[in-house]
């Protein structure tokens, strides 16, 4: 569907002229039907081709899993549970670490971010620091939460926070350094006084900013909380993958791997939900394929 | 007592290849409720000149003075118009408009009425819950305008605000922005470049030197009011000034060009 918006100088409002093209319309449709038919061809073939070669015997099922089984294992795990209890307390564990961990994060983030890019003392006295702490292979530290706080989930939300905060701090930060010049000079001779200035203009000129980096932080604040329960954990989805792991069940990983890319996928869902309400004044993107 | 005053006015700014003199002792007096029109080449040093008198920027030598205060940093009555659009995109228009008001410590429902009635005088009555994006530019500089208006500055700089804008409706925002002076009058300065631009709406038309700027001519503009913008040019009067100011103009566009010329050769 086509909208107009009335552009023009007259000053009063005009109803936006809609215009829809049957054809147009149409062949969009069909085009919609034809790429879900090829992704699910390329679904299918995929899967297919492997349980079929697992089961002809060409691939090794010992060393890659079979789909079939995959399915079994997820199965039981959803009715029986696993080893360290029903499913739903490994994810609802996993899910805890990592959404706590993603929120102190962020909003540490953000905060220092701001600060840092606001104030050029601040950014001048921790600028060292910071990068140095960046250089610092973060998974290191998650060995280091384990002997702090234990095989409890506070370590692997420690792992979390610091994956997220990086992430967002930098974004942040460029973020509060790019805002339009313009627009602080016009607010400030308007009348704003700095924290008008840092919350009306900066703060929303920088959410473009900090909005991208969400998209990336959840995942880091998964990887953090699932790599915490590799290193150690009574519960999580990471347990139930080391468990796996260590009793050679490569369906078990795989399954285990589903789960997480649906509780990721759930969650990007949501962050686009958050930015479409916190952007809406953007105009529209011009159409695209969204990836 | 003159609106503004500068007295021997320089500012150099400091860049990776040295400094640079935007402004060179610069004299310029405007009268209070005058329309006062600055032209010169581009890139002279017109938009560094508002910025002082705005308090956005210090003069590096000399004094600048609003009223009968010396300028130290931004003063609250007087008013900006950017030559881009520095309206703020997340706000509605009905939001960018009350804002002045409300940083000024206006209570919320009192700056919104204020600025209902001001859209309403700019002509964007019923697009108050609309976001910057959705209008045009033309409809933009009127919430600029507005922005700036409903504060009632006292001086009201203008740095090329309608240079973005086609043809049409620079001459139409040109018109609504003389009725609306006539309201409040303000004194104005208007920085352009466009040269019919400046003598159709201003008192005076001060001439800039290339840069670094200070003035080389001013001119009266003794053309009658109220004043339509598209009509007016056709009087003899404003073709002999227009051809006046352009002779003066004409060397120090010259001098740009050729400035600019030279650099493209060295380079």
């Amino acid at each position: 569907m086509l909208t107009a918006e009335p552009v023009t100088d007259a000053p009063t409002a005009r109803p936006p002229v809609v215009v829809v093209d049957p054809i147009a319309l149409r062949n969009r449709r069909r085009r919609k039907v034809f790429v879900n038919a090829v992704r699910l061809a390329i679904v299918a073939v995929v899967l297919g081709g492997w349980e079929l070669g697992v089961r002809t015997g060409h691939v090794d099922a010992f060393f890659v899993g079979q789909p079939s089984k995959v399915v079994t294992q997820l199965h039981t795990w959803i009715t029986d549970g696993t080893e360290a209890g029903s499913l739903w307390t490994q994810v609802r564990v996993t899910l805890q670490e990592a959404i706590t961990g993603f929120v102190l994060g962020v909003v540490a983030g953000v905060v220092a971010g701001i600060a840092l890019g606001r104030v050029q003392i601040l950014a001048e006295v921790f600028g060292p620091f910071i990068k140095i702490l960046n250089s610092i292979p973060r998974i290191v530290l998650g060995s280091i939460f384990v002997l702090w706080f234990g095989l409890g989930p506070t370590s692997k939300v420690a792992l979390a926070v610091v994956l997220v905060f990086f992430a967002v701090f930098f974004n942040a930060f460029q973020g509060t350094r790019e805002v339009d010049r313009n627009l602080v000079a016009n607010a400030r001779i308007l009348g704003a006084k700095r924290r008008h200035v840092t919350f009306q203009v900066v703060l929303p000129s920088a959410l473009t900013w900090i909005i991208a980096s969400l998209h990336v932080s959840f995942g880091f604040a998964l990887i953090g909380a699932i790599v915490g329960e590799f290193l150690g954990a009574q519960k999580g989805l990471g347990l139930l993958i080391s468990q796996a792991q260590g009793t050679f069940n490569p369906n078990g990983v795989l399954a285990a791997m589903v789960i997480i890319a649906v509780v990721a996928l759930v969650a990007e869902g949501l962050i686009t939900l958050l930015e479409r309400r916190l952007l809406a004044w953007r105009p529209p993107q011009l159409s695209g394929a969204d990836l | 007592m003159d609106a503004i005053e500068l007295n021997g006015v320089t500012k150099t700014f400091r860049t990776p290849s040295g400094t640079y003199t935007a402004v060179h002792d610069l004299d310029l007096v405007v009268a209070p409720g005058e329309f006062c029109a600055v032209v010169g080449p581009t890139g002279c040093g017109k938009s560094t000149t508002l910025t002082l008198v705005a308090g956005l920027e210090r003069p590096s030598v000399g004094e600048v003075r609003v009223g009968d205060r010396r300028v130290t940093g931004i003063d609250p009555q007087v008013g900006f118009v950017f030559q881009n659009d520095a309206v703020l995109p997340w706000k509605t228009v009905l939001d960018n408009v009350s804002a002045g008001p409300r940083w000024r410590g206006v209570a919320k429902r009192a700056a919104i009425e204020q600025a209902r009635d001001w859209l309403r005088r700019v002509g964007l009555g019923g697009f108050e819950d609309r976001y910057p994006h959705q209008l045009s530019g033309g409809m933009r500089k009127r919430v600029a305008l507005a922005q700036s208006l409903i504060n009632e500055p006292r001086v009201l700089l203008m740095d090329e605000p309608f240079s973005a804008l086609d043809v049409q409706t620079r001459a139409i925002m040109s018109n609504e922005l003389l009725q609306l002076w006539e309201l409040t009058k303000p004194t104005v300065v208007f920085v352009t470049h466009d040269l019919e631009e400046a003598i159709a709406l201003a008192d005076r038309v001060v001439v800039m030197t290339a840069g670094p700027a200070t003035v080389k001519d001013t001119f009266v503009v003794d053309l009658p009011r109220p004043r339509t913008v598209q009509e007016i040019r056709f009087t003899p009067e404003f073709t002999r000034l227009y051809q006046e100011i352009w002779h003066s103009l004409r060397g120090e566009v010259e001098l740009t060009y050729a400035r600019s010329a030279g650099t493209l050769e060295v380079a």
